[in-house]
Formats: C-alpha cells, sequence, structure tokens
C-alpha cells in the first residue's frame, strides 16, 4: 500500500518550464484521475512519478521516500505504468511482450520460471488477450495492443498503477471493461491508482476525484462532481457544454454543445443543471 | 476458456532444439577444419589424435608424430581462433544491434575496426626491432587502439548522465571517417609493407598459435558471460527506454556495461586477426530469421552459428585456392551474401 505525494513540484523539458506548483496526493485504494486538454502535461506528470524525468524543484514521494532515490528496480516493483502509444518491438509475441512485466521481480542470475509464466497467463486473461498469446506484436490492432500493455502492468504486480490513456485506443465496450477491471483492483488489492483520461464522462464515472489540469498548473482538484462543471470545461477546453446528472448514479456527465447548437443560442449562455 | 500452456508461445523448443543441433554441427565442422588441408589426414585419425590428448584418455599412436604436430599445434589453435573470433563478432553485433536498436549496426559501428586499423598499421610502419615486444606490437597496438576510439567515441556522446544511441552512432561514424582516411593516408606512403598491411587489414588465421589463443580467451569468456547475463535486459531495451526503465532497467548503467563488453571481445578478436567484415552483422540477422528475437536464445545461437560460419570460411580460404591464401574477409561475404539473400527472400518476416 503506497500514497503517492507530489508537493510544489516543477516540471519540463530542457529549458522549458511545463508545469508549476504541483501539488496533490493519491491513497492506496484510491482512483485519481488527471485530465485537462491536449499537451496540458498529464503525460509529463506521469513521467516524473515513475522518474524517467526529473523534477526541477519540489518533491515527489512515494510512500515518504523521495522517488529520485528509489533504484530502478525497486521502483518499478512498487510503481507500473501503461504507457500511452508506445513503441513495442514488433519480432516479439504478446505473451513475451506481457512476460517482460516481471522483469522487476527477476535477478540478473535468475530466469522465468513457472511462477512467473503462470502470473503473465492470468494477467492476460484477466484482461481478456489470452488469444492473442502466441500472435505477434506487428500482428495486433490498436486496441489490443492497449489490452496487452494492461496485462504486462498487472504481471508486474505493483502496488500502485499510473496509466497514460488506458482507453484512447478502445471500443466502449471495451473501455468499460478494462477500466471495471481496473477500478476492482483498485478496490480489492488496494491499489493506488493515477490515469490520465482524455473522456471526461468516463473519469467522472470511475474517478474518486479528479485533477483538472490546464496552463502549466492545477486549475481545480476534487470529487468530479466538483471538478466536472460546465465553468470549468468552458475556462479549460474552451467548449459550451451541458452537464447533467446521471440518471443511475448521480454522477455529473457532459454533453458538449457543437457548432450548430451554439448558433441557436444566445451567445455565451452556459447552462448548469 | 481453453489456452495452450503458456510455454507454446514462448518457443523454447526449437530454439533449445537449434542450440543442440549447432554445438554439434560445431564439433563437426571443428574437425572436419582440422583434417583437411595441404595434407589431407583422414577423420578417424584426426579425432584419434585429438581423442588421445583429452585427459584419461590412454592410447597407442598409431600415426607419425609429425601428423601430430600438424594437427596440434598448427591446424588445431587456428580452427580454435576462427571459432572464438567468429562468435566473439557475432556477439557483439547481436549486442550492438538491440542496445541500438537499429539492424544495420555491427562491432565496427563505433569506430573499433577504425581505431584497430590505426593502431596495427602504426604497429607496421614501426621500426622491426619493435616487433617482438610481448606477443608482437601490432596486436597490441591494435587492441589499445580499438579501445581508445570507441572511449572517444563514448566520452563525445554523452550529454549529462545520459548518452543518446544516435548521438553515439553519428560520433562514431563521424570518428571512423577521420581515423579512416589517416590509415589510407598511412597505407599510401607505406612503401612495400603495404601487402602485408593490407592482407590484415582484410582478415586473416594464417598466423594464429597457441599462444595468441590463450591471450584472448579470457577476454572472450568474460566479454560474452557479460553479455549473456544481460540477455533478458536486452529484450526490454526492444521497447523503448522510457518503457525500459518502467520496468526496472538501469538504462545508462546497461548501455556502459554492454557497449564495454562488446567492444572488449571486438578489439580482443580484431587485434590478432585484422578487420573480418560481414560476421558480425549477417549471422545475428540469419538466428534472427531461423529463430526469432529473443536475446537469451539469440545471444547463445548466435556465438555457435558465428564460430561454425568462421570455421568455415577460413577453410574455404585456406583450401580454395592452395597453396595460396585467400584473406578470409573475402571469403565471408563472397559465401555468406548469397546465402543470407537466401534466408531473406524465403522467410519474409518481420525479424526486428
Amino acid at each position: 500500500m503506497i500514497k503517492i505525494e507530489m508537493q510544489d513540484v516543477c516540471l519540463g523539458y530542457g529549458r522549458k518550464v511545463v508545469l508549476k506548483d504541483l501539488t496533490f496526493q493519491v491513497s492506496p485504494g484510491e482512483m485519481v484521475g488527471l485530465i485537462g486538454p491536449n499537451g496540458c502535461g498529464k503525460s509529463t506528470i506521469i513521467r516524473a512519478l515513475s522518474h524517467t524525468i526529473s523534477s526541477y524543484s519540489g518533491k515527489i514521494l512515494l510512500d515518504g521516500q523521495d522517488v529520485t532515490k528509489i533504484p530502478r528496480r525497486q521502483l518499478a516493483q512498487l510503481l507500473g505504468v501503461v504507457p500511452q502509444m508506445p513503441l513495442l518491438p514488433s519480432a516479439f509475441t504478446a505473451f513475451e511482450i506481457v512476460l517482460m512485466g516481471r522483469n522487476p521481480h527477476l535477478g540478473l542470475f535468475q530466469y522465468e520460471g513457472p511462477k512467473e509464466l503462470a502470473i503473465a497467463c492470468q494477467a492476460m486473461e484477466k484482461t481478456g488477450t489470452q488469444s492473442l498469446a502466441g500472435r505477434r506484436v506487428s500482428e495486433l490492432s490498436g486496441g489490443e495492443i492497449q489490452g496487452l500493455l494492461i496485462a504486462r502492468v498487472l504481471a508486474q504486480e505493483t502496488k500502485a498503477i499510473l496509466l497514460d490513456e488506458p482507453t484512447a485506443n478502445l471500443d466502449i465496450g471495451r473501455q468499460i471493461e478494462i477500466l471495471d477491471l481496473i477500478k476492482n483492483l483498485c478496490r480489492e488489492n488496494n491499489l493506488t491508482v493515477l490515469a490520465a483520461l482524455h473522456d471526461l464522462n468516463l473519469a467522472s464515472q470511475y474517478c474518486d476525484r479528479l485533477v483538472l489540469i490546464s496552463n502549466g498548473r492545477i486549475q481545480a482538484e476534487g470529487t468530479p462532481r466538483e471538478v466536472i462543471t460546465a465553468r470549468n470545461i468552458a475556462d479549460v477546453y474552451g467548449a459550451e457544454s451541458c452537464v447533467y446528472t446521471h440518471p443511475v448514479n448521480g454522477l455529473p456527465c457532459v454533453l458538449l454543445n457543437t457548432g450548430n447548437n451554439k448558433m441557436a443560442r444566445p451567445e455565451g449562455v452556459i447552462k448548469e443543471l | 476458456m481453453n489456452i495452450a500452456p503458456p510455454i507454446h508461445f514462448l518457443h523454447w523448443r526449437s530454439r533449445i532444439y537449434g542450440i543442440l543441433g549447432l554445438f554439434i554441427l560445431l564439433i563437426v565442422v571443428a574437425l572436419l577444419a582440422v583434417a583437411v588441408g595441404s595434407v589431407n589426414i583422414p577423420f578417424s585419425t584426426t579425432s584419434s589424435i585429438l581423442i588421445c590428448k583429452l585427459p584419461l584418455v590412454k592410447m597407442t599412436p598409431t600415426w607419425t608424430s609429425a601428423l601430430e604436430t600438424i594437427i596440434l599445434e598448427i591446424r588445431l589453435p587456428r580452427v580454435i581462433m576462427a571459432g572464438l573470433v567468429g562468435a566473439a563478432l557475432a556477439t557483439a553485433g547481436a549486442t550492438y544491434q538491440g542496445l541500438f536498436r537499429n539492424p544495420l549496426a555491427d562491432p565496427y559501428l563505433i569506430g573499433v575496426a577504425q581505431g584497430a586499423a590505426l593502431g596495427a598499421v602504426i604497429g607496421f610502419l614501426l621500426p622491426s626491432s619493435w616487433h617482438s615486444v610481448g606477443f608482437g606490437i601490432i596486436p597490441l597496438l591494435a587492441f589499445c587502439g580499438a579501445l581508445a576510439s570507441t572511449a572517444i567515441v563514448y566520452s563525445l556522446a554523452r550529454v549529462g548522465k545520459t548518452l543518446p544511441v544516435t548521438i553515439l552512432i553519428l560520433a562514431g561514424v563521424a570518428l571512423g571517417a577521420l581515423l579512416g582516411s589517416i590509415v589510407s593516408y598511412l597505407i599510401i606512403s607505406s612503401g612495400e609493407r603495404i601487402h602485408s598491411i593490407m592482407f590484415w587489414l582484410m582478415g586473416s588465421f594464417s598466423l594464429s598459435q597457441w599462444s595468441e589463443v590463450t591471450v584472448i580467451l579470457p577476454y572472450m569468456f568474460l566479454g560474452m558471460f557479460i553479455i549473456l547475463l544481460y540477455a533478458r535486459p536486452l529484450n526490454l531495451m526492444q521497447l523503448d527506454e522510457e518503457q525500459a526503465q518502467q520496468l526496472g532497467i538501469n538504462v545508462e548503467r546497461l548501455k556502459l556495461v554492454l557497449l564495454s563488453a562488446a567492444t572488449l571481445i571486438t578489439a580482443a578478436a580484431v587485434s590478432f586477426v585484422g578487420i573480418i567484415g560481414f560476421v558480425g552483422i549477417i549471422i545475428p540477422h540469419a538466428v534472427r530469421l531461423i529463430w526469432g528475437a529473443d536475446h537469451r536464445f539469440l545471444l547463445p545461437l548466435s556465438i555457435l552459428t558465428g564460430a561454425v560460419f568462421l570455421i568455415l570460411a577460413d577453410l574455404i580460404a585456406r583450401t580454395a585456392l592452395a597453396p595460396t591464401e585467400i584473406p578470409v574477409g573475402v571469403i565471408t561475404a563472397l559465401c555468406g551474401a548469397p546465402f543470407f539473400l537466401y534466408l531473406l527472400r524465403r522467410k519474409r518476416k518481420v525479424i526486428f
């Protein structure tokens, strides 16, 4: 069970500062969503948390430990990442890719034994990708690869999972399947989950809390009901919308006003229910 | 839900059979290479002479001591040297290709060959009284040249704490070109030594002796052992570096360790036998075409295939136009390229 914390963190590439004054935390058993427009720095936060880039200032803590001080292998036992549109070597089979998730648990002189194979197999069953096992990566679709990456992070058996747009390439049925799976794991195994999400409705339905990022800082933070408001959406995305309440679970859901609708209404009206 | 046992998806069976088959082939080819030459010695006699030398074996010799000398003192060290060098170049090639994620990488990509060539050519041009230092001044200078040029490329390409692979390759190619032009100039101005220099540059096993084998053996074993240990991390490097880090690989340390090991075995190989091309780039690709890209099998299979290939190439080099010897580098490309092209056409699939 680990807590992810950022305290006054400033992030960027080279001399360009992308994000400033980031302070938030994710507790065990909690699923937090990172939302915000394209290029706002969602992936950058995930890179910093997994220490593939370093922060300029501030502290990034995993369970109170400075993330930059944790050796790579140990870090990978605590924290798994599902990257967005990653490069996968096309000559490897799907099963070999999932098995790579076991790497942090193996020393230099060890190799994948029956236990590792079984864990990788289970991870593929859970994500419904077992039928792909013998196929080469080059033959798989975007959605199938996405499922494979989730299987890989499950095989990694970490205490925290960071997901970068995990549903971007999935159809709606698979989106719900994958997010249900992650949510259940989060609840049952007390995992700490941080997911960058594009789809505001999915973010609202699945996340306990949301962090809205724009213009290099956190614009809003709180429950979906507090964060997903027509005003916030207009401010951050520049899009007009109607925010309704979901008839079954009472969570906010967003309907966008398209260009045609805008013309039919008086200018600047933002309707909020 | 009925799924096949997972082990099936790793294709371990065919790969393990491949290793066993190649091992047997290596022994057969080595015996053949020891038996065939200017004096053809029957296979059975060759085997007996070799078995006789094994510990705990007692046999009464039915052969002349001249035959024994030919086999044990002339041909055997040469065959072992060819096997070692083939194994080293193929392993180093597979390592560089994996580390750089670049199918065009070969052991000479980052300046090892040109550094060694410069060292060797300087050695040839030194007064002949210097040539008896240690194992000879030429291997020593070639070895130092190879290590020095890689070290220069490495330090040029370093940005802060990281080593961007693209910059490393570009720096290697540029420094290689610079050293290559110096070598060309020195060759032209080398006068009557030009023939021996050219022969060295194209690679040959004609001078291999036991003393040389024992000198390079420790380097070879150490380097290959390290590389084999890092086979799984090398698989993970086939993802991008970010994913490799997120899966627990210390990418920068891995690059340093593997570059050092691969450079060490390449430099050791090159310094005694000259620059033998083609083995390092083609053998790993041929292995990948047949057995797939998993480095845990790619590396040992490359070691065996490289050894078999270079022993055969050397056999052809010294027998085809006997008593004249053809530089072995000519044979590797002449015989290897058509076979590789055949593989490439027949097994058209994604290999990298």
